[in-house]
């Protein structure tokens, strides 16, 4: 794989290094641009309108009024350089613009020329500038260079955020009509079909029937795979990938028998087969809300007391952190269950209840370690304590297996690094930019292979998974070496014993 | 001198308030539409001001960030409120006895100032990654401080100034009865430095001190699930 790519793969190093600055080193890096077609079912002008220049600033007028985080962080930047080395996509591409202020300033230097009296009447003296076709055609470049994973956020004195400085970047871009291919169309498929894979209902009846199948052969238990059942007291939305792409659908299978041994009946959503929510990565409101929506509804005209979303990072952002406001209140739902509860809260509750028990040699063939996905680790919670979120996926595995090692402990956790392919960014139009941005994460992964003999990396997120598969390759790992953390559960699970 | 200064330092500090009372009632106003607290996050109220209280008083997300930008960054801060609450001294009569007792500390404190200024203006310069995110503005605005510091420190030990009638003279903008100032160099200079900070602060990023506060990041509770959070869609 390695003699075919058209970049340069970076060796990995023994430990991670600061790049030198490399200016340029990505200016050529940009995704596919959004097609009329793309743009306008989500209420974007189809192509770069006339008067662009007007109708970004106007937009930015709008954005600066309407998300407080907006301002505060464009204003509170000291330049201190904190947060220089903490960019994945940096570290691995060495281009000053990705460092997390660079990126920040490409927004903030036109804040200034526009909005601030020091920008308007010292222009130089501040570093601000005026809105050039340049200045666009490095946001377009450089806000799809961010997987909005909010790492530098951690560090910030200030908390500023790179995530919504990206997300209000992405979104002038969209306004203007230069919007991203990858992440919009998929948008307008959910709108469309209520998935991201624009996979019809039919087809979702035949993949669950084939997965039904799949596992009675496999265990010789009937694990059902219920889809639009009136009354079943769970809707399970999980990210569509689970439903066909590896490693991710072992993962499905994995939720499957544990609702399955637990008793607990549920049931997929052909309307809202999708918990991905694309609408966060482009920093729409409106789409992001739309996207939501149809949980909500299907949630209601199926009747279930509760929700559960399966493993997927920026969608339990949305789920956690958004949903109430966005498609709440949740009160036709249980109140004895948190609105939403994650799959892994849901099953770690289940072992604390003593209701599942497990094999764990059945994983004996494998060493694991866990990559804490961006959104889940920095953006949201599990469990009842700030930081669950770190030990209830590590709960599941050690339940699941006896083999398990973290990686060094400044890349897990709140550090962790994004797995590269976040924020829209798990396009192949942007491959170089994710095989590069995944070198932190592939350097801790290289040194607990080494040092402890780890043979597979769990994660809770489709991205992440999709990401892994794709870039393994590239450093030498094995292609399957990433795995769901609910395969693992579901492997160990001892399914038709006393409950 | 001294009804240019008077004018000049009423100016100034109307300035000074109606521009960041500018900026801090323009943040208050826009709304914060989503919960966005970088987490782990405290998920109470009482707990997201001891998380604030640790930002503001020890920079605990700088120094998981960049051990030498804390070291520096908290000295000179920290120095900097010694030094203020030293200056104290010549705009209260009589002077609090807390702030007597505390002046040794005050003058060793304009020292630390310029050790963390010149440790993270040698850090802007010699760091490729920070020259590179550095304006100009950021370069003069450690200048600035550190000319402060440095007049201030050549009053108090080689070019002394008559520090009884410059409190005379403070005591009188205070209570609006103009006195006269003395008319050293490096007094005049001193404060004219002081003039030009206070200036820019509304204009530039020293809205840090205030925009930490207003930070979503930071300041909002993670706890999306146990209480709605409902401030209204943003309105367009």
């Amino acid at each position: 794989m390695n003699t075919k790519s058209e970049f340069a793969v970076p060796t990995l190093k023994e430990y991670p290094q600061i790049p030198v600055i490399q200016i340029g080193a990505m200016s050529h890096s940009k995704p596919f641009v959004a097609k009329a077609e793309h743009q306008q079912p989500l209420g974007f002008p189809g192509e770069l309108v006339d008067d662009w220049q007007q109708v970004a600033l106007r937009k930015m007028e709008e954005l600066l009024g309407k998300y407080r985080a907006l301002p505060v962080f464009l204003d509170s930047c000291v330049k201190c350089g904190a947060c220089t080395d903490k960019c994945h996509y940096f570290l691995g591409t060495a281009d000053p613009k990705n460092m997390p202020v660079a990126r920040q300033d490409l927004l903030r230097n036109v804040y200034r020329r526009y909005f601030t009296f020091a920008g308007k009447h010292f222009p130089r003296l501040v570093g601000a500038i005026d809105l050039t076709e340049e200045v666009l055609e490095d946001w377009y470049r450089y806000y799809h260079q961010c997987s909005e994973c909010r790492r530098c956020s951690v560090y910030c004195p200030f908390g500023i955020d790179t995530a919504e400085i990206t997300m209000a970047g992405r979104e002038i871009l969209a306004s203007v009509g230069v919007g991203q291919k990858y992440a919009n169309e998929i948008i307008g498929k959910v709108h469309k079909l209520g998935n991201n894979l624009g996979l019809p209902g039919p087809a979702m009846i035949n993949t669950l029937e084939g997965l039904e199948e799949e596992i009675e052969e496999d265990i010789g238990v009937a694990v059902k795979l219920p889809l639009d059942q009136a009354q079943a007291d769970v809707l399970l939305v999980t990210p569509s990938a689970d439903f066909f792409a590896e490693p991710h659908v072992d993962g499905l299978i994995g939720y499957a028998k544990v609702f399955h041994q637990a008793g607990i009946s549920w049931t997929l959503s052909s309307y809202a087969s999708e918990a991905a929510n694309f609408g966060i990565f482009i920093g729409n409101y409106e789409n992001m809300q739309k996207v939501a929506q149809r949980i909500r509804d299907a949630a209601l005209e199926l009747g279930v007391k509760r929700i559960v979303v399966g493993e997927c990072g920026h969608a339990w952002r949305v789920a956690y952190s958004f949903w109430n406001t966005l498609i709440g209140p949740f009160d036709f739902l249980d109140p004895n269950y948190p609105v939403p509860q994650h799959v892994c809260e849901m099953t770690y509750d289940l072992i604390q209840r003593g209701a599942l028990q497990f094999d764990r040699e059945r994983n004996d063939d494998k060493v694991v370690t866990f990559h804490d996905s961006c959104n889940v680790s920095r953006a949201s919670r599990m469990g009842n304590i700030p930081g669950g979120q770190f030990v209830i996926p590590r709960a599941l595995i050690k339940a699941a297996c006896n083999h398990f090692y973290d990686m060094a402990p400044e890349t897990i956790h709140e550090h962790t690094f994004c797995c590269g392919g976040g924020g829209g960014l798990l396009t192949d139009d942007l491959l170089e930019l994710r095989v590069k941005g995944s070198v932190p994460r592939m350097e801790a992964f290289k040194r607990v292979v080494e040092d402890h003999g780890v043979t597979h990396m769990a994660a809770i997120c489709a991205i992440c998974k999709s990401q892994f598969a794709k870039v393994f390759p590239y450093f030498e790992f094995e292609m399957d070496a990433i795995v769901s953390v609910h395969q693992l559960v579901g492997d160990a699970l001892q399914l038709g014993v006393e409950r | 001198m001294s009804v240019v200064y008077g004018i000049l330092l009423y100016g100034v500090a109307a300035v000074l308030l109606c521009g960041v009372g500018y900026r801090v009632v323009r943040y208050w106003r826009t709304s914060a539409p989503l919960k966005i607290p970088t987490t782990p996050a405290p998920v109470t109220r009482g707990g997201v001001v001891l998380r604030m209280f640790r930002e503001v008083v020890f920079f605990e997300s700088l120094f998981k960030g960049s051990k030498w930008t804390w070291l520096f960054g908290w000295i000179f801060h920290f120095a900097l409120l010694l030094v203020l609450l030293r200056h104290l001294r010549y705009f209260i009569d009589p002077v609090w006895g807390w702030v007597e007792w505390m002046q040794p500390a005050g003058v060793y404190a304009g020292y630390g100032m310029v050790f963390g200024l010149a440790g993270l203006w040698a850090r802007r310069l010699m760091v490729d990654r920070i020259r590179y995110i550095s304006a100009p503005s950021d370069h003069l605005m450690l200048v600035l401080l550190l000319a402060i510091a440095g007049t201030g420190l050549l009053m108090k030990y080689v070019l002394h100034t008559d520090i009884v009638a410059l409190k005379l003279f403070f005591l009188g903008l205070l209570s609006f009865d103009w006195q006269p100032l003395p008319t050293d160099p490096i007094l005049l200079l001193h404060l004219f430095l002081i003039i030009v900070l206070a200036l820019i602060f509304p204009f530039s990023k020293l809205l840090h001190a205030p925009g930490l506060f207003f930070s979503p990041s930071r300041n909002q509770a993670d706890n999306p699930r146990e209480r709605r959070y409902a401030p209204g869609a943003p309105t367009r």
